[in-house]
């Protein structure tokens, strides 16, 4: 007899029975939760901008940024300037997303794999981490000019820290039992690097992926903004000079895609590299 | 308070010499002393020990009295402050092949499967290809502990008592000349752990197998052991050597016999006038 078959067949007295029942707020499933906040947004920021409380410059209504939308997304879609600007951005932003994994990871295991990275690297990178980065961007267009490299530049400068933070956090992650069994089989530094302690580490270094996948978003941008160039951060920035607000708005929206396409790649590849670490996730996303 | 006198008392009403005396001595510890230097704690003081081959003794004393720095020592993992280990005659100075070693936590890694944990050891010392060659006598092992099904399963698929047998498996796959346990079935639960002490055993025999075992509970290691060392505490010494004269193989119904009851009882007393029950 099957569990469901049991299930069927025990008598239920009314009495005795008891159920847990979730609050409503727990019980509403994804879908309808996510199109339910986005249309009360969407309904708030409607009704705002149609009792005139603010300006349209300064808040374009909801019909007219989708009017943009749709103008962008067939200028996208037809190979038109925005799509020559976002190709621009995206591959600044690939640039400098592998940039920052290369030289992180390889700081970050200086730093958690030796005591010399602990007690001179890692110091030094703190210092160089709480300047404020943003204000290195005219120095990089100084040196790399108006192009994608200093923009890539300043993304990397940005996405890098996280990165080596998490790798070295990551090397300390193994137990002192696994430790003392790598030891104990007679194993390399190196090996027990390769075999136990970067494996180990794996789930943290993707953390900090997650948090520089953000930031080279943020850096490209920012690069975009102060050194000019061809990139979707030059479009927003002329686009908000000629108060085009709407146009504005809509170029964010799709840059929220390929900031967000950029963190499921990594979470993705996290979840089929980590297979092992069936830790919790928050919302399936992070 | 009386303090005992360090040495060696029979509990078997025999005049036969305890097993121990008669093997050939495989593994010695000679006046071995450890300080911490971190926090110069001195966590064991001239510890005197010998193993006989085919030897099964174990070490018990309350937490924190140097039984796991002793094993380290003993297993070249941390060297001593004074003294030393001699292993067939070879003194150890560092981690060494022809010693097992198995902890309280199986340390299976979670992305390898029970069989590629099993030949690490070999991976590791020897390269990948000698570890595809001894996958099968791997799968021996793991049949003969009965994990025969689970050899493709990763660890977080097994239960504490299966990840603790491919641990065994991992221990023996290098066939080491001698055992060196510590706690390693104390995380499980009370009827898995019996269960285990019994197909440990049977291991030991089938293998004439030379184990040293650290433990706190005294059923576990008087059901186990030829012979027993109860360590004192701070600093961490030997207080005394019990040579447990019990039939093998040994059952889990002997531990209700009057005579069991008799050796756990005096073991307890010895600890209890220690000061440290
Ligand atoms: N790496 C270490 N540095 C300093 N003190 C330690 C270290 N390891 C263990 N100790 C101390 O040595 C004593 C014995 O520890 P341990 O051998 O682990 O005891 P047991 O295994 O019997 O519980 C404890 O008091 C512990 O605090
Ligand atoms: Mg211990």
């Amino acid at each position: 007899m099957s569990a469901a078959d049991t299930l069927r067949a025990t008598p239920q007295a009314d009495d005795t029975v008891w159920k847990e029942r979730d609050p409503l707020i727990d019980r509403i499933p994804r879908p309808l939760a996510i199109s339910g906040l986005v249309l009360g947004v969407v309904g708030l920021w409607w009704l705002v901008t149609g009792l005139k409380i603010v300006s349209p410059i300064i808040l374009p209504s909801p019909a007219e940024t989708g009017a943009d939308l749709a103008f962008v997304g067939i200028n996208l879609a037809s190979g038109g300037y925005v799509l020559s600007a976002f190709i621009t951005t995206t591959l600044t932003v690939i640039y400098a997303f592998l940039m920052a994994i290369g030289i992180g990871f390889v700081l970050g295991t200086l730093v958690g794999e030796t005591k010399f990275g602990e007690r001179a690297v890692m110091p030094l990178l703190v210092a160089v981490d709480t300047m404020p980065k943003v204000a290195f961007a005219p120095l990089f267009i100084a040196w790399l000019g108006f192009g994608i490299s200093s923009k890539v530049a300043l993304a990397t400068f940005i996405a890098t820290f996280p990165i080596v933070v998490s790798t070295a956090a990551g090397l300390y992650a193994a137990s002192e039992n696994e430790r003392f069994l790598f030891k104990a089989m007679g194993a390399s530094r190196l090996q027990t690097l390769v075999r136990l302690k970067l494996p180990t580490g794996l789930p943290y270094f993707f953390t900090g992926l997650k948090i520089a996948a953000v930031g080279v978003m943020a850096g490209a941008i920012t690069g975009e903004f102060l050194g000019g160039g061809k990139g979707v951060g030059a479009l927003i920035r002329v686009s908000a000079s000629q108060l085009d607000t709407p146009r504005v708005f809509s170029l964010i929206i799709y840059l929220s895609f390929l900031g967000l396409a950029m963190y499921m790649l990594v979470v993705w590849v996290q979840r089929t590299l980590v297979f092992w670490n069936k830790q919790d996730t928050i919302g399936g996303v992070a | 308070m009386e303090r005992a006198v360090a040495g060696q008392s029979r509990v078997n009403e025999t005049d036969e010499p305890g097993p121990a005396d008669a093997r050939r001595p495989v593994y010695e510890v000679e006046r071995l002393s450890k300080v911490y230097p971190r926090n110069r704690f001195l966590a064991l003081e001239n510890v005197e020990l010998r193993l006989g081959e085919g030897e099964f003794a174990s070490v018990i004393g309350s937490s924190g009295c140097g039984k796991s720095t002793l094993l380290k020592i003993m297993a070249g993992l941390i060297p001593p402050t004074a003294g030393r280990v001699v292993l067939e005659d070879r003194p150890v100075m560092g981690p060494r092949a022809d010693i097992g070693m198995m902890f309280q936590q199986a340390t299976l890694l979670p992305w390898k499967t029970t069989l590629e944990n099993v030949v690490l050891p070999i991976e590791v010392r020897r390269g990948r290809t000698a570890a595809r060659a001894a996958m099968a006598r791997a799968r021996e092992l793991l049949d003969l502990v009965g994990l025969g099904n689970a050899t493709e399963a990763y660890p977080g698929e097994l239960s504490g008592g299966m990840a603790q047998r491919a641990a065994i498996c991992r221990m023996l796959i290098t066939d080491p000349a001698v055992l060196l346990l510590d706690e390693p079935f104390s995380a499980l639960d009370e009827l898995t752990r019996d269960f285990m002490n019994m197909e440990f055993q049977r291991i030991c025999m089938a293998r004439h197998a030379t184990a040293f075992l650290v433990t706190h509970s005294i059923p576990e290691a008087v059901i186990l052991s030829d012979r027993i060392y109860v360590m004192q505490a701070n600093p961490g010494r030997i207080a005394e050597a019990i040579d447990i004269a019990l039939p093998r193989p040994r059952t889990l119904d002997m531990i209700n016999t009057a005579r069991f009851g008799e050796i756990v009882g005096h073991i307890r007393d010895k600890l209890d006038s220690e000061g440290f029950l």
